[in-house]
């Protein structure tokens, strides 16, 4: 393990973190004396549009995959409609990879309570929910009770801090499925019903939950919102880069000396937080890695000096997404990886169209084919042409994101298929878990 | 099976579940009912799909539909313990299959299965979102971190034993019945709980270099003014009016970029991907969701874009795409004839529908004759009205 430069260290940015070495952050009587609800205060007595202009000024993207302008997004809102508006925050985080905003939640609730009311206060709306997914039992508990404490001081309920505006949010656990994810299958499930994606248009700033105007949010891009309103945009705006502003939280997995959460200016490179996080472990070597969790085209260690922001991932032929960066060495094999993520495409893919449904289905088995030693040539070509039939053709992202590791692995790792299929490889999987699989 | 079964309690807390949602929104409550019945029973039960129905009003098939999608709700008697295994990926290859299958003999059970003594129930999980403690498992849904296959077997071990290991982070440990409480909703009451399970070191190693070499955002002032639209206005007529007074060319020059920032969707890497990006662009007014573009996507778009980041652009249209009722073109009002009556989640879908057309006597989109037509038709229409259009029209002209 070597020690990071100065200047790679200076890339480091907490903003979003910066209360986690706090360890009572997540008590309200802690959360106020560190900066805690003063954005609230500033932001109560701004109009509304002046605080969605605010965000927009800052450049702020959404911080749950897709990187949508935030302030764009409450702009969509119409006003003086006479429905109700909702915001509901996206604190459904499973994808592969990630794990950026658990700790968030768990650590300091209150930064994401305070963003939602004035997030809510933004865009007129009256009612809130934060759907968190149902493993994530403990960062519940703390929200639970942060929530709880928010109204008993008065940032929720009637009346805020004697503003006028009134706010009702409710923490609402998921069961247990990726695809509420995505926020119409959310929206969905926080409607009791299965979660299934809807077709879009109508998109849900017009016909979101209960067909009303809806601002659907990741837990990291609402959790922005304060330090956006105490800092200003321009503030906001000298981190990362032009096109993509601010802090983002950077998960690094696997294979290096020390796993876990850096929080850097967007635009760092994989290089720069391989020297944050110690370098790779003795004995392995970068082999490829996800930029932002496995829904996202893998990279290889050709792709170390890409700046990790929302252009740059793109350029290189992969997407930012949660900037999930879980790393792969030369000991771990890209075949099996894809294989493992394609188990879990095929058991979350929720059903409602048929390129997703079957498509994970059979790829998963011409995959367990391939690592028994029993894969052919046209193997390939099957599954280069499923993933076409799945990629665009599904109903939603999910049924994309499975055919990312599918096409890169392909694309850079050719040689690893032919060796299981050509016997230099020896099988990772045996006969009896292939039935089903001819 | 009746539902006298459920305590008064549970009815109790059902009506608290239900009045936390809009009154006329009491559907929403299915999801923490479900953890609710599954709190008293340990799953859920006939019955407890009964109950869901009896508070909410609707019929036990609805219900089912529901319950049976869901992972975390139980389809048959649980243990006293879930015992789940990540064995996605990243766990996969740091060593968690290996945990899983020696939990998995050492247990004498299958993937949700329940050892004979009611004690656990083993599953093997999807990412549990904590790939930084890789390989990891969860009791309840509390974490134990970086566990290989020993301290795993130490784990069951000791639960069967009836001892209660304190988790890498999370709170101490309650039955899953107890746990089911707190999903649906409800606080836990247990004297300190919630301020259990401190931040585990890979949560805070960027914080801690951060401090080690005193690194900060610099420029941060808490007290820094909220623009007025009214201020912003007048900033914005004299930054104008300095340009203009310079020289009228620049001004364009520096829009540019300030539209494309707009553009979430459309990252552009180079000057030169971005500009053959834009006819693909353009095309996709014409089909605005997956479901109506599936039978025309053949036709690539003429860019050197890697299929995924292209396909995650047309997922999320921005302003710049005129999309019918994307957001920010128009909203649909009531009064029209395709807006959404009831006001339910079935309009939204209802409006969808109205808005690409479907496929009819169980045929595929498009294959009548007649849609066929119309669709040219429109399409022709469309270039006529906004040059939206043509690249629509060579694509159904490809299909037939």
């Amino acid at each position: 393990m070597t020690t990071p430069r100065p200047e790679t260290v200076a890339k480091l940015t907490p903003v979003l973190t910066k209360r986690w070495l706090s360890p009572d952050a997540w008590r309200i009587g802690t959360y106020e004396q560190l900066d805690g609800y003063a954005a609230l205060r500033k932001a109560l007595k701004a109009h509304p549009d002046d605080l969605i202009q605010l965000i927009k000024d800052s450049g702020l993207r959404g911080r749950g995959g897709a990187g949508f302008p935030t302030g764009l997004k409450w702009g969509f809102i119409p006003q003086g409609d006479g429905k109700p508006h909702y915001l509901v925050v996206n604190a459904d985080e499973g994808e592969p990879g990630t794990c950026k905003d658990l700790p968030l939640m768990t650590h300091d609730p209150h930064a994401l309570v305070e963003g939602v009311i004035i997030a809510s206060y933004a865009i007129r709306a009256a009612r809130a929910y934060i759907y968190i997914r149902g493993e994530a039992v403990h960062a519940a508990r703390r929200l639970r009770n942060a929530v709880q404490e928010a109204y008993d001081k008065g940032y929720l309920g009637r009346n805020i801090l004697r503003s006028g505006y009134d706010l009702e949010l409710v923490v609402h656990s998921g069961a247990g499925a990726y695809i509420c994810g995505e926020e119409t299958a959310l929206l969905d499930s926080l409607e009791g019903f299965r979660g299934q994606p809807r077709l879009r248009p109508p998109f849900p700033a017009t016909h979101g939950l209960y067909a009303s105007p809806t601002v659907v949010n990741n837990v990291g891009t609402i959790a922005s919102v304060p330090p956006i309103v105490l800092g200003g945009a321009d503030w906001w705006k000298s981190m990362g880069t032009e096109k993509s502003s601010g802090p983002m939280i950077y998960s690094l997995s696997g294979r290096v000396v020390n796993p876990g959460q850096y929080e850097c200016s967007m635009g760092v490179t994989l290089r720069e937080l391989l020297e944050l996080a110690g370098g790779m472990q003795p004995g392995h070597n970068l082999r490829f890695w996800t930029p932002g969790g496995s829904s996202t085209p893998l990279l290889a260690a050709e792709h170390l000096d890409v700046p990790l922001d929302f252009e740059g991932v793109a350029a290189a032929g992969s997407i930012l997404g949660t900037t999930a960066t879980q790393i792969f060495s030369d000991q771990d094999c890209p075949v099996y990886a894809t294989y493992r993520w394609l188990e879990f495409y095929h058991h979350e893919s929720c059903g409602k169209c048929t390129p997703c449904r079957e498509g994970n289905y059979w790829m998963v088995r011409v995959y367990r084919r391939i690592l028994a030693g029993q894969g052919t040539h046209e193997d390939l070509d099957t599954l280069l042409d499923t993933c076409d039939n799945i990629l665009g053709r599904s109903f939603c992202g999910l049924g994309d994101g499975a055919t990312s590791s599918v096409t890169s692995s392909l694309k850079y790792f050719k040689q690893d298929y032919l060796d299981y299929i050509e016997g230099r490889t020896a099988p990772k999987l045996s006969d009896k878990q292939l039935v089903g699989a001819h | 099976m009746t539902t006298t079964t459920f305590t008064d309690e549970t009815r109790e807390r059902a009506r608290e579940i239900i009045a936390r949602y809009p009154a006329d929104r009491s559907r929403s409550a299915l999801l923490p009912l479900l953890h609710l019945v599954q709190a008293e029973e340990g799953y859920v039960s006939p019955a407890g799909v009964a109950f869901c129905a009896e508070v909410l009003g609707l019929n036990k098939a609805q219900v089912g539909a529901v319950a049976t999608f869901y992972t975390m709700y139980k389809r048959k008697p649980t243990g006293d313990f879930l015992v789940s295994v990540c064995t996605n990926t990243m766990c996969n290859v740091l060593g968690g299959q290996e945990v899983y299958d020696t939990l998995s003999e050492h247990l004498g059970v299958g993937h949700d299965e329940t050892t004979a003594d009611g004690t656990i129930t083993l599953e093997h999980a999807e990412c549990l979102a904590a790939c930084d403690y890789g390989p990891v498992m969860t009791v309840n849904y509390d974490f134990f971190d970086g566990v290989d296959a020993s301290t795993a077997v130490g784990v069951v071990d000791e639960l069967r034993a009836g001892g209660r290991p304190m988790p890498t982070r999370g709170a101490r440990l309650c039955t899953l019945k107890e746990m089911a409480v707190q999903l649906a909703g409800f606080a836990d009451e247990r004297d300190g709980a919630v301020a259990d399970g401190g931040p585990g070191e890979p949560t805070l190693r960027g914080l801690r270099l951060a401090q080690q070499h005193g690194v900060s955002v610099p420029g941060f002032d808490p007290n820094t003014p909220i623009r007025s639209k009214a201020e912003a206005d007048k900033a914005a007529a004299e930054a104008k009016a300095k340009a203009e007074a310079a020289k009228p060319a620049p001004v364009e020059a520096s829009a540019a970029p300030v539209k494309g920032g707009d553009g979430a969707s459309a990252p552009t890497g180079a000057a030169g991907v971005a500009e053959p990006a834009k006819p693909a662009q353009a095309t996709e007014p014409a089909k605005p969701a997956a479901a109506s573009g599936s039978t025309t996507r053949d036709v690539k778009a003429p860019d050197d874009k890697s299929p995924q980041v292209r396909t995650a652009e047309t997922r999320q249209p921005d302003a710049g795409t005129a999309v019918p009722d994307a957001p920010g073109t128009k909203v649909p009002t009531d009064g029209t004839g395709t807006a959404p009556a009831a006001g339910d989640a079935r309009s939204a879908e209802a409006a969808g529908v109205a808005a690409n057309a479907p496929a009819g006597d169980g045929k595929p989109a498009g294959d009548e004759a007649g849609a066929q037509e119309r669709n040219l038709t429109e399409a022709k229409a469309g270039t006529d009205a906004d040059g939206a259009g043509p690249a629509d029209a060579n694509e159904t002209g490809a299909q037939k």
